[in-house]
Parts: structure tokens; C-alpha cells; sequence
């Protein structure tokens, strides 16, 4: 997943929790970047016609950008779940993270083959905790 | 993986390595199961072409997991059982319709592969960190095994061409 998928992502996420477009602060907490650099991307996708900027509101997505997000989205869970189902990797989201930066669509397609991933991936991802729900409740007791 | 991006440290190195060990083990894996879901009438029509192809490409992937594992040891890291992948391939395998799905599935196998030791190479080459494992035959090893899945994806691609 590259840079601009990781944006859309966040964007994605952050749209989907509030009631509005993900302002300049939101995306440079989650994304741990500073606002000078959301503010160079935004425009970036902007001029891709991905994103609609309004000042002093935030980014949105436009349908182009959400569905390219959703793709982000589901490379990030089938990498979460391969990490966690495949090798045993306790840290599993934090790794994901890590992760899906160098991780190409196409390889994330193809251990999607040897994964058990829910036909709602990813409608069910839990955007507040930013990670899978469904993965957390298959998640051994303590 | 995209460009810019750079291997962090050993615990990514070896995490990235034993992605690449499962990939190898899914080629693996779905082309032994190819070829034992087929009718024995099957079997006959597959062509002396296929049959050589598949077994070539178990065994080459076979012959890569070892190698991507002695890697993985020097890391201190596990690697990934093939009878676990194996399982998982079985569990999911749904049989292509006919031989050209096999030929395609084939295909997009070893093209997966070539892009992702491609993207690893490249990483690896960009990042300035000191690995567990000689820089020199860390590389050396990764750009064979690209080579030979490049060679993968023209032979499969010749054989989809003749079939045409």
C-alpha cells in the first residue's frame, strides 16, 4: 500500500466515525506526520480527483477515493488476519501497521487465498479502534 | 510495496521473508494440488508441457523456501511449515475450470512473486540499516530467486501463448 492509499485510508476511517470531512489535526495525529505534509497530499489527491478539500472543514472522499479506500482497507485487514491466523503474531496490528506500507495489492490478493476473511471485509471494520472486530473477537480469552 | 519504502530493522527483514516462504509455498501447494484434482483422462490431456511446467514449479519453489529459511535462521526467526500452508491451500482451493485456468493461476503466481522479491530488492537496496544476515548474500539470494521467477512468468507465458 502506498502513501496515498494510507491517506485515503485515514481519510476513510475518519469520515466514517464523525459526522464530517477529516480535518488538517485529525489526519496528521492518526497518520503521525506533520499538517504541512496532510495539507501536500491532500492537494495531491485532490488534483487526482479523490478527495474534495473544503477550507476550513477537512477532506472527503469522492466515490472514486472511497472505493480505492476500501481497497486500502482491505489490504490492511488481510494482513492483519495472515499476521494473526498464519503467524501467530501477538502484536499483529501493530505489525500491520508496519506493514502495510510495504506490502504490494497484489501480495496482500494472494495470501487473501490461504485466509479466513468474512464476506463483509471490510463494512466491518471497526473504524474507532482501527482494527478488525471480527479479529478481536476471535481473540483467545485472557 | 510501494517506492520509498525501506526495510526497517531485522524483525521486518525476517517478517518480510517469511511472507515470501508462504508465497512460494502457495505456488507450491496449488500446483501439486492442480495436478491431483485432475481424472486420470485428465492427466492424459494435460500435455507433457503443463505436467513438466507444474512439477518444475513445485520443486523451484521448494528449492527458494530453503533458501529464503537459511536466511531466516540467521535472523533468529521461524519460519513457516509447508504442511500448514499446504492445509490452508486445500481448505480453500476451489479447482480452476479448465487447463488454462490452471495456466492462469500458474501465471499469477510467479508474476506475484516476481513483484514482491522485486519491491523487496529494491527496499533492501535503499535501506542503510546494518541486518543480522551479510547485506552481500542477502541481496545476492533475493536477485536470483527474482530471476528465476522472472523466468517462471515467460515460461508460463510461452506455454499460454502456444495454447492460443
Amino acid at each position: 500500500m502506498n502513501t496515498a492509499d494510507q491517506y485515503l485510508k485515514a481519510i476513510y476511517l475518519i469520515e466514517r466515525t464523525g459526522d464530517g470531512p477529516a480535518a488538517t489535526g485529525e489526519l496528521a495525529e492518526m497518520l503521525a506526520v506533520s499538517p504541512a505534509s496532510v495539507n501536500e497530499m491532500v492537494g495531491k489527491l485532490e488534483e487526482r480527483g479523490l478527495v474534495e478539500h473544503e477550507k476550513y472543514k477537512g477532506a472527503s472522499l469522492t466515490d472514486d477515493g472511497i472505493a480505492r479506500a476500501e481497497d486500502a482497507l482491505q489490504t490492511y485487514c488481510i494482513i492483519e488476519r495472515f499476521l494473526y491466523n498464519v503467524l501467530d503474531v501477538e502484536d499483529f496490528r501493530e505489525e500491520a501497521g508496519a506493514l502495510e506500507a510495504v506490502i504490494d495489492d497484489t501480495v496482500a490478493e494472494r495470501l487473501d487465498t490461504i485466509i479466513d476473511r468474512r464476506s463483509e471485509c471490510p463494512d466491518c471494520f471497526d473504524a474507532e479502534a482501527d482494527a478488525c472486530a471480527l479479529l478481536e473477537a476471535e481473540e483467545p480469552a485472557d | 510495496m510501494s517506492l520509498g519504502q525501506r526495510v526497517g530493522g531485522d524483525r521486518q527483514l525476517a517478517r518480510l521473508l517469511q511472507i515470501g516462504v508462504v508465497l512460494e509455498e502457495v505456488v507450491e501447494a496449488r500446483a501439486s494440488q492442480h495436478f491431483r484434482s485432475l481424472s486420470p483422462e485428465g492427466r492424459a490431456e494435460l500435455g507433457e508441457d503443463i505436467e513438466e511446467l507444474l512439477e518444475h514449479a513445485a520443486e523451484e519453489s521448494a528449492e527458494h523456501r530453503e533458501r529464503l529459511e537459511a536466511l531466516i535462521d540467521e535472523l533468529d526467526a521461524e519460519s513457516v511449515a509447508y504442511e500448514e500452508i499446504e492445509a490452508l491451500v486445500a481448505a480453500k482451493y476451489d479447482q480452476p475450470e479448465d487447463f488454462d485456468g490452471i495456466l492462469y493461476d500458474q501465471l499469477y503466481g510467479e508474476e506475484t512473486a516476481y513483484k514482491f522479491y522485486d519491491d523487496l530488492v529494491e527496499a533492501i537496496e535503499d535501506s542503510d540499516v546494518e541486518f543480522g544476515v551479510d547485506h552481500d548474500r542477502l541481496l545476492g539470494t533475493l536477485r536470483e530467486i527474482r530471476a528465476e521467477e522472472e523466468e517462471g512468468v515467460q515460461e508460463v507465458t510461452e506455454i499460454m501463448e502456444e495454447r492460443a
